[in-house]
């Protein structure tokens, strides 16, 4: 079957969400209004709450969600093949993660402005704040060690990409200077460094001198180095992993206007520029889908695991923190919700549909595929990898040779994960901050002790889980734990947008069953992990690593779920919610 | 250039703008923070003691006083003053 089928109709699909779905939406759930003055009009300082032109903040949000997310796990579910990742993929973006994102735009909008946390805690209290930095805390550990394990196998399979990666840090570092201090457009430095970037990614993958590839200054596969006499890939990967950290280190505490905000306008660009490159490849070269529309031979069932593998791309709690946190306070009028909010979700469906056709027409045979996702495991060590490949083929399409462009998307990735990887170690020293004030740990505060533990943290858990393959080779067991912390998040917002449409006397069901479906396949997947798979009672072995984390995430799911329960049965709490601000269409009318 | 090449010129000209927009969004947010930062910072130095607030600056320039007080002490004497006006310069 022709590739672009699949392409075609999942737009269609994305097209009839957004044409008639979001419009439901708009007018009958969120009923929102022209007149309402915006969190960007009230507290206008121009520097966070600024109205801007929708389509300038659709574009904003959406390179602020899109990332290497929704290309790790659509490129892992295609164990199953491509039909049930296809279907989730599809159906999840038009009725879970527009919704959610959507909504989570909405409600901030109507509560000044505030994030999802902030809107928990007021309704819930301190129990809630503690549930939300702890589920945020685990999301970030595990995107950190995901991502540090996806980008020190990159480096290893494709030596080609690290001098251009590395480059990207001192060319961001002089954009952001240059923006500081003469001001101006970003457009043409930025340019001129995917340029050099990409320039220097031709050359390497040419040279193979320019190519910094330990695993052969080490000796080769196999041979035994004097790195704790560990044999070269895995000595490779610890250096990568600890050149990494220590940069995310430094990174993490400089100024965000200095490295990471320049670095993050580089790679909206390259997101720009790759999925363009790999829609057009697409219908170039219209090539045909060589995976199975359902594996067969899968040994481990797709339900309820499908949809803890895939979270962004599906839906993502993440989101709803951009939505809330940045996104709502910059909305000219609140009917550019539908625009910002529904459409960015299809903007990351797009990445997650394109991710999934690249893996499904990249094998010459079904063969070759069942051998590339022999088993879930296999899946995820070989998932990235596969979508490289794939990608680098549809690249193909428009006359890029095949091995540069798989340097050049092994590039994308890289960049996508790194700069997740520094915001993430950020984000996770002010949580460790914010714990250390609740809990009265004043040292847990300092910045070099949070950034320690942030970065200590992300190595253990990076280096410690076996993948059977020694040192580093299991990081990616962690996704499904990603997944499924992210999927928690997305509930706990659903569950905030559900009890304000319950307050304000709306039906709250388009949000209640995303939410409802949620929660109960993560609890599910979870169960049977943590229960069965990781505590040693099937044949497998007992993972208390990921036992432990496992449990405590359920835990968490079953709370919010009793949490949710009891909101929807007390109209008081409910109450609590009520924000002076949101009313103010209403009072005027009347 | 023809009418209709204009304003297809303006289009992409409007696109790339709009492009361009949407990308340093978030970027044009920091520096603005950063840049009313350091402004805050110059001002507390500046007006800060007039406000009230105990100038950090003094504190450091407590480590001129070795070097200054020679030339503070002839220029106070100058002024037909015989002792320092300040209190807590005490030349003399």
């Amino acid at each position: 079957m022709n590739a672009i089928w699949l392409a075609v109709a999942v737009v269609a699909l994305y097209i009839v969400g957004w044409l008639w779905y979001s419009r439901f939406l708009a007018e009958r759930i969120y009923c929102l209004d022209p007149r309402f003055t915006t969190p960007a009009h009230r507290y206008r300082d121009g520097v966070d709450f600024v109205p801007t032109n929708k389509w300038v903040l659709w574009g904003h949000h959406f390179t602020s969600v899109a990332g290497a997310a929704p290309i790790v796990g659509p490129a892992i579910a295609m164990y199953w093949g491509w039909g049930p990742a296809l279907a989730w993929v599809a159906l999840g973006t038009v009725f879970a993660a527009g919704v959610h994102d959507f909504g989570a735009l909405v409600l901030s909008n109507r509560h000044r402005g505030q994030s999802v946390g902030t809107m928990a805690n007021r309704l819930i209290g301190r129990r809630a704040k503690l549930l939300f930095l702890f589920i945020i805390l685990i999301l970030i550990l595990m995107v950190n060690a995901v991502f540090a394990w996806v980008i020190a196998n990159l480096f290893i399979t494709n030596p080609a990409a690290v001098l251009p990666v590395i480059l990207q840090v001192p060319v961001a570092i002089w954009i952001g200077y240059m923006v500081l201090r003469r001001g101006g457009s970003l457009l043409v430095p930025s340019l001129i460094a995917l340029v050099i970037m990409y320039g220097t990614a031709i050359l390497t993958t040419h040279y193979e001198f320019l190519q910094i590839d330990l695993v052969r200054w080490f000796g080769g596969e196999g041979e035994t180095t004097a790195l704790f006499g560990l044999e070269a890939t895995p000595a490779s990967f610890l250096v990568w992993i600890l050149v990494l950290l220590a940069y995310v280190y430094f990174a993490s505490t400089l100024p965000v206007w200095k490295l990471l905000q320049p670095r993050d306008y580089i790679n909206a660009q390259q997101l720009v520029v790759g999925l363009g490159i790999l829609y057009i490849g697409l219908f170039v070269m219209q090539p045909e889908v060589t995976a199975p529309a359902y594996n067969t031979e899968a040994t481990t069932s797709w339900f309820p695991l499908l949809f803890i593998t895939i979270a962004c791309g599906a839906i993502s709690g993440f989101h709803g923190l951009v939505a809330s946190g940045t996104s709502s306070k910059q909305l000219d009028k609140e009917t550019d919700a539908r625009t910002v909010g529904y459409l960015g979700a299809l903007g990351e469906g797009t990445l997650a549909l394109i991710t999934i056709i690249a893996v499904a027409t990249l094998f010459a045979s079904t063969a070759e595929f069942t051998d590339s996702y022999s088993s879930f495991a296999a899946a995820g060590q070989a998932g990235v990898g596969n979508f490289v490949e794939g990608a680098s083929q549809l690249a193909g399409g428009i006359g890029i040779p095949s091995d540069v462009a798989a340097t050049i998307v092994a590039l994308i990735i890289v960049c996508f994960a790194a700069t997740t990887l520094d915001s993430a170690v950020r984000l996770l020293r002010y949580i460790i901050g914010e714990l250390g004030t609740e809990y009265r740990i004043p040292n847990l505060t300092r910045r070099h002790v949070a950034t320690s533990l942030a970065v200590g943290l992300t190595a253990f858990l990076v280096l410690v889980p076996d993948g059977g393959e020694g040192l580093g080779s299991g990081g990616y067991l962690l996704w499904p734990l990603f997944g499924t912390s992210n999927q928690l998040l997305a509930g706990i917002t659903l569950m905030l947008i559900s009890l304000w449409l319950y307050r304000k006397g709306r039906s709250p069901i388009p949000t209640l069953i995303p939410m409802v479906f949620l929660l109960a396949m993560t609890i599910w997947a979870m169960t049977e992990q943590v229960v069965l798979e990781w505590s040693g009672l099937r044949e497998a072995d007992a993972e208390w690593l990921l036992f432990g984390l496992g449990a405590v995430i359920l835990g968490f799911a079953i709370w919010i779920l009793l949490e949710a329960v009891r909101l929807f049965r007390s109209r008081d709490e409910l109450e609590a919610l009520r924000d002076p601000a949101d009313e103010e269409p209403e009072r005027e009318r009347s | 250039m023809s009418p209709a090449e204009g304003s297809w010129w303006e289009l992409l000209g409007r696109l790339v703008r709009g492009y361009d927009q949407s990308l340093r969004l978030g970027h044009e947010a920091e520096v603005r923070r950063e840049l009313q930062e350091q402004e805050d910072i110059v001002l507390l130095l500046l007006f800060g003691e007039a406000m009230g607030l105990p100038n950090p600056a003094s504190y450091y320039t407590l480590e001129l006083y070795p070097a200054l007080i020679e030339s503070y002490h002839e220029w106070h004497q100058r002024m037909g003053m015989d002792h320092s006006p300040l209190d807590h310069i005490r030349c003399c």
